[in-house]
């Protein structure tokens, strides 16, 4: 029996158009407090204007409700700091000064060799770690995180990835990723929204192991029939 | 000369503090040319001075003031960089200017500054802008960096990175105005852009390039004051051959660091 105060998040009809081009159309989701939730799609296919819209940075038509005591964190896909002379230290204490070897040794991260490097020599996996604990910060209880393996390596993605899996067990935290990677869906998250300016699937993520669920992935973008569970 | 460089050398000082300080941000958001394109916009504003008998500074400002605005409204409406936006704009303002300065004397120091004619007020003037920008950019220094970072990660925070942005503008517009009458609207956006371009050859972190943008301008714009005097010349020329000096100094400290 699903209880309302279950749910962190609810999202209905959303529908997003930039310059006269429709990016979303009547997005409908809901998301569960302590779960997480990937998000895959195409290129194009909305995954970040839908991030956008959740945190109202872009304007939408529809209704995106948050549950009332909600502190989201968010981690941006892209972020310009390779010409910028500003160390880890520096960049973790724009947020109200608040202590950087623990904000670092909660992502774990060396804070002795981190915390005076410039953000632009930082290693991929390294970065995302840094961009984590700025999320961190004012003890978030929802955590969106576009691609969360953005110019990591191979070998990096997957710590990253248990890390957040952590994040939600421990921290009783909501997670909410895009991705585009079928094996991070199946192994480290609970549900699944499939977009392709619509919702062409919305479920739970074992259900991705399907061929049914996975010609709605791969094959045409059938708006209308989208299977709902 | 010892009366005139204790009225110089205060106003050399602070607008070399206050306009490498500013500069360090232009700097980092790419945008040094449009220093450089709005300090030419200034002469309009140094020609109204002139013409109607008003501070020549003050006109300068209200020009750069009105010119900051319209630059910040363009940019949102069209999203055209602000190079592009500046680039359509500085040349009108410029022709402008020349037309409406009354005589050659008045265009070359218009142009390259002239120290000769500073008086009290003028310094005062300079000391007291120079703080307020230099205070005023300090409480938006974060908020500018960070939205240079991600604007979204900004405005998720809650940060207005269009009203900084504005701000910012007009606290340059007001350093560029008060660094026209030692260094000239052709080369005062040298001293928003180049004090900073040396501190990041040789910063590592934002307080350290913060910190040597301002020294660097200070040292730039001073020395240029004590040796326009010494020689006798025009002071904006010698601004610009000190601060050279120090930027081709970070150059080879960066090439010898690497």
């Amino acid at each position: 029996m699903e209880n309302s105060n279950d749910f962190i998040l609810r999202v209905s009809n959303l529908c997003v158009r930039l310059q006269n081009q429709t990016i979303l159309e009547k997005v409908n989701f809901k998301v569960k407090k302590g779960t997480s939730l990937a998000v895959l799609g195409p290129n194009g296919a909305g995954k970040t204007i839908l991030f956008k819209a959740l945190l109202n940075l872009v304007p939408y038509e529809g209704k995106v409700e948050w549950e009332e005591k909600v502190k989201i964190g968010y981690v941006p896909q892209n972020i310009a700091v390779s010409d910028i002379p500003i160390s880890v230290e520096e960049f973790l204490s724009f947020r109200n000064g608040r202590d950087v070897a623990n904000c670092l040794e909660a992502v774990k991260l060396d804070a002795e060799e981190v915390s005076k490097k410039p953000l632009g020599i930082l290693s991929g996996g390294q970065l995302r770690r840094v961009l984590i604990a700025w999320a961190l910060i004012d003890n978030p209880n929802v955590l969106l995180f576009d691609e969360p393996t953005t110019g990591v390596d191979i070998g990096g993605e997957e710590p990253i990835f248990v890390m957040l899996n952590e994040l939600k067990k421990n921290e009783k935290m909501t997670i909410l990723l895009i991705t585009h990677d079928v094996h991070i869906v199946n192994e480290y998250s609970d549900y699944l929204l499939a977009l392709n300016k619509c919702v062409t699937f919305f479920g739970e993520s074992k259900e991705i192991m399907n061929p049914a669920v996975q010609r709605t992935l791969y094959g045409e973008t059938v708006c209308a029939g989208a299977p709902q569970r | 000369m010892l009366d005139t460089l204790l009225l110089t050398l205060p106003i050399g000082i602070a607008v070399g503090v206050s306009a490498g300080y500013l500069g360090s941000l232009m700097v980092l958001k790419k945008m040094a040319l449009v220093g450089d394109a709005m300090s030419h916009v200034a002469l309009l504003g140094f020609a109204l001075g002139i013409r109607f008998q008003f501070p020549t500074w003050l006109g300068a400002f209200a020009v750069l003031f009105v010119s900051a605005i319209i630059i910040w409204d363009l940019g949102k409406v069209t999203k055209l960089s602000f190079e592009a936006i500046v680039g359509a704009t500085f040349a009108l303002a410029l022709a402008a200017g020349i037309y409406l300065i009354p005589n050659q004397f008045d265009l070359l120091e218009a142009l390259f500054g002239d120290i000769a004619s500073v008086a009290l007020l003028d310094t005062i003037e300079a000391v007291v802008i120079s703080i307020i920008a230099i205070i005023l950019t300090k409480m938006i220094y974060d908020k500018l960096v960070l939205g240079m970072i991600s604007e979204d990660l900004a405005i998720s925070k809650g940060i207005n990175v269009s009203r900084a942005d504005l701000l910012y503008l007009l606290l340059v517009s007001l350093v560029v105005a008060t660094g026209i009458k030692i260094v000239g609207s052709l080369l005062v956006g040298f001293l928003v852009a180049v004090p900073a371009a040396s501190a990041k050859n040789v910063s590592s972190n934002l307080l350290r390039y913060s910190l040597m943008s301002s020294v660097f301008g200070a040292i730039s714009a001073s020395s240029g004051v004590l040796l326009s005097s010494y020689l006798n010349v025009l002071s904006g020329p010698m601004v610009v051959f000190s601060g050279m000096v120090i930027f081709v100094a970070s150059v080879l400290l960066k090439w010898r660091s690497k």
